[in-house]
């Protein structure tokens, strides 16, 4: 190799090593931009577990509160909604709620709930995430076994929050984390540490 | 040196030649990086242009992010600060970096000033070169003036209580002149919200946009050099300057290591002090403006000081205002002063050396006058150095023209 | 290398025109040196017990998070919620006051202000002087004026601590016929629960505190800081070698 080579390669090695000690060290600055879009301690602190009262809920009444800005209800169900739950689920795309993303382990039963009284899902159609309405009514008629209806794009789901088949809404409605304090206080966004 | 050229300009087939055919892009590379010529006896007053370049770089860039958490409103800003200092995710590195970078800006930007009046790079054929740097220091000061509001700070209130009172200097249209500008009867939420809106979108633009043209400039005539020395005038037989080397890659890996250097600098301020024992970040500006009392000793941010201390000599407010101005307008005017016939330092005689020399120890003692309190020592100080400082302008004209030159050499002076 | 130390030694040399601007004082008294260690988690412990305790009643820190403290003071969400959050439930609250602003200013004359960036503002000195300051006034109506903060109307909060004391003034009359008053010193009146060293260490702990609450990110800041030095050094270092190589063709 001539004097010329070696220059050349010494160069082609610098120049390598230059250019990837560079990018590696942009690669470490955008982890601070990056990570400050992340939620921030208030946005942490404003999306903190929120207490709900259910003390004064009827039967067939619905609650809806915002836990992190986002939608949930809180539905007391009937003995008669409860009954209705096993009766359509073959016209349901996931009636065992397989799916595990869209609920905490505890609420993969045939309710989706912990107490099967009380439905707690969060109001945001798993399609586009949209506010779906609550339409209770059961119109044999129209084959619609009461539950919610999302105005955007036609999704349809059961009282307890599952999707039925050949809407556009992939999944089940999303159960939050959440536990009983005491009877009559559900706690929204945390299902765990001392009451 | 042809064959590193050779390999970066040989020619494209594929896809360059597809982007080719459409748009100039080997061709802009190879005029502003590959096949731009600059003197290789460059040396280090001549980072300062990049440096400048990296600091705009890391203001966008850290103002986008500021942008996304700071609010414009008297009620809120000062509490939005210090929530981008303590609850965004590594806020407190992206606002050091900015309000550091605000002063580093001012740094680079005198000693590449600075550079210019070493090497007369203001002369023929440069002289709309400087004039439009001219203009980008002086939208500089504006950027810089509406960002201090912005913390909402007692410096930044009574800061620009007393800047935008200047105006109400000039005669007749003064007073209306003030309100206009604050669009209040005093400086408020309104204030604060049209200078967000001047700081992160009316001035950038025009930053940016005066200095793409000062490059476009540049590259016409080419850059000058520590010999003051027309490279052009000597060209090989390729056409190609025989003191020139290419911007890319001579001068890159060159540019590379001193922006290194300035990073560890401007990492250090950032990381160990960003408050800068309090000329960076000014003490008082950590307590929220307070409209019924005037911090006990107000200065300017240090990079305004020389042209405060100017204003503050003079026992009359429109005076003031008017030295003011040509304090900081005179530079403009360097390239019609200076008669020399000689463009660099090197080879000009023992008057320009001594002028020169004065002018810097001038501007510097000015800064440090103008940090501190009004007291009649300071002020009397204030008033001889700034004499010094219009007589520096004012009498170029005749001491440049007897000043004794030497011989300029026809090539570069380059020791390997 | 030489080119590279020309290039360090300019741009320090730059940099160095920047000397220290001091903190204003009241009336130009010296300020004795608060001497506070912000790495002594200790002392930071203790500063922030003593700051629920004697400062928390009046004076809010409404951008400091209680979970922060407990982060970088090395204590339990336990240790938090038992022994600093007299005023707030959930860790990640601010420090707030129970008192109105409105009410305070009334009883006061002026709302205490907020204390989140007084160690910023005014310089941890500045604090450490102001709270060893108070003496015995008495036609202020709180009873007690201020060396450092003449007129001040916060009465003194710590005087079971530290006693009252009285401060003696000289007065020096000048050719010009005006006349200087100068400070001569402090004598202890009546005794508090601490002889005047613990109060010191006492005074000491608290403007630690707040230091630490004005930039809670200081210590991980000058950490970061050194990581990013090492990195550019190594960096320099290639550059360097790489600008050398290419430059090898210019003659």
């Amino acid at each position: 190799m001539t004097e010329d080579d070696l220059d050349r390669n010494r160069r082609h090695f610098l120049a390598v090593a230059t250019a990837v000690t560079g990018v590696a060290g942009a690669g470490l600055v955008a982890i601070p931009f990056i990570s400050s879009l992340k939620p921030s301690a208030r946005a942490q602190a404003l999306g903190a577990p929120v207490e709900v009262p259910i003390g004064s809920l009827q039967p067939g009444e619905m609650l809806r509160v915002l836990w992190r800005g986002r939608l949930v209800f809180v539905l007391r169900r009937t003995k008669e909604m409860l009954s209705l739950l096993g009766e359509h689920t073959d016209r349901l795309r996931d009636p065992n709620s397989e799916v595990e993303e869209q609920q905490p382990p505890y609420a993969a039963n045939s309710t989706r709930s912990i107490r099967p009284e009380y439905l707690i899902v969060e109001g945001s159609c798993t399609h586009l995430g949209c506010a779906p309405l609550q339409d209770f009514d059961v119109r044999p008629a129209e084959d619609w076994g009461g539950g919610f209806f999302c105005p955007c794009h036609g999704s349809k789901f059961d009282l307890a929050g599952r999707v039925l088949k050949g809407v556009p809404a992939p999944t089940n409605l999303r159960v939050p984390p959440y536990r009983f304090v005491r009877d009559d206080l559900i706690l929204i966004g945390q299902d765990t540490g001392a009451a | 040196m042809a064959r590193i050229e050779a390999e970066v300009g040989k020619p494209q087939g594929g896809f360059m030649k597809w982007i080719d055919d459409r748009f100039p892009f080997t061709s802009t590379m190879k005029y502003h990086a590959t096949e731009y010529y600059a003197s290789k006896n460059f040396n280090i007053w001549y980072v300062f242009g990049v440096l400048a370049f990296v600091v705009l770089f890391i203001q966008l860039f850290t103002g986008i992010f500021l942008t996304m958490n700071y609010k414009p409103s008297a009620d809120e800003a000062f509490a939005s600060v210090e929530y981008i200092m303590r609850d965004v995710e590594w806020g407190w590195l992206i606002r050091y970096m900015h309000s550091t970078g605000a002063s580093f800006f001012f740094i680079v930007v005198y000693l590449h000033m600075f550079r210019a009046m070493l090497y007369g790079s203001y002369k023929k054929p440069r002289e709309l070169i400087w004039i439009i740097g001219m203009l980008i220091f002086l939208v500089l000061m504006a950027e810089a003036f509406a960002g201090y509001l912005l913390p909402w700070g007692q410096m930044s209130y009574w800061g620009a209580q007393v800047i935008i009172s200047l105006f109400g200097a000039i005669p007749w249209v003064g007073d209306a002149l003030v309100e206009i500008i604050r669009g209040d009867y005093s400086i408020s939420d309104i204030t604060l919200n049209r200078f967000f809106a001047l700081h992160v979108i009316a001035l950038p633009l025009a930053l940016i946009g005066l200095i793409f043209v000062h490059i476009v400039a540049l590259h016409e005539v080419g850059s000058n050099n520590p010999d003051g020395i027309e490279i052009k005038n000597n060209k090989g037989a390729d056409g190609v300057p025989l003191d020139g080397i290419a911007f890319h890659p001579y001068h890159t890996s060159k540019d590379l290591v001193a922006i290194i250097v300035f990073l560890m600098i401007f990492s250090s301020v950032v990381f160990f002090a960003p408050d800068m024992g309090g000329y960076f970040l000014e003490h008082a500006n950590f307590e929220p403006a307070n409209l019924t009392a005037t911090p006990e000793h107000i200065a300017p941010v240090w990079y305004f000081t020389p042209f405060y201390a100017i204003l503050r000599a003079v026992p009359d407010k429109l005076w003031g205002f008017i030295l003011f101005g040509l304090s900081v307008l005179l530079p403009l005017f360097l390239p019609w002063l200076d008669r020399s016939r000689v463009k660099s330092i090197r080879y000009r005689g023992w008057i320009y050396k001594s002028a020169l020399s004065i002018f810097v120890v001038t501007f510097l003692v000015l800064g440090w006058l103008g940090t501190m309190p009004a007291a009649p020592v300071y002020v009397l100080a204030a008033r001889i150095f700034a004499v010094i400082y219009f007589s520096f302008f004012i009498l170029m004209p005749y001491y440049t023209t007897i000043d004794k030159t030497k011989p300029v050499p026809e090539r570069v002076v380059y020791h390997g | 290398m030489d080119n590279l130390l020309r290039y360090a030694r300019v741009l320090l040399v730059s940099a160095c025109f920047m000397t220290t601007q001091g903190f204003a004082s009241g009336d130009g008294a010296q300020l004795a040196a608060a001497d506070i260690d912000p790495d002594n988690v200790n002392s930071l412990q203790r500063g922030a017990a003593n700051f629920m305790n004697y400062c928390s009643g009046c004076h809010s820190a409404r951008y400091v998070r209680y979970n922060t403290i407990g982060r970088d003071l090395d204590l339990s969400e336990e240790m938090l919620v038992d022994n600093l959050m007299f005023n707030a439930e959930k860790t990640f609250e601010t420090i707030q006051v129970s008192m109105p602003p409105a009410a305070a200013a009334r009883w006061f004359g002026k709302a205490p202000p907020d204390l989140s960036l007084m160690a910023r503002a005014k310089g941890a000195d500045y604090v450490y002087n102001f709270l060893k300051g108070f003496y015995v006034d008495e036609e202020s109506p709180t009873g007690v004026d201020n060396l450092v903060l003449p007129g001040t109307s916060m009465p003194h909060v710590l005087w079971e601590l530290q006693g009252y004391q009285a401060a003696h003034f000289v007065k020096h009359e000048n050719k010009d016929g005006s006349v200087t008053t100068t400070f001569e010193g402090f004598e202890q009146l009546t005794a508090g629960k601490m002889d005047s060293e613990d109060y010191d260490e006492f005074v000491r702990d608290t403007v630690n505190f707040l230091a630490y609450i004005a930039e809670p990110v200081r210590g991980f800041r000058v950490d970061l800081g050194k990581w990013v030095i090492i990195y550019l050094i190594f960096f320099l270092l290639i550059a360097r070698m790489l600008k050398k190589q290419i430059w090898k063709d210019v003659k």
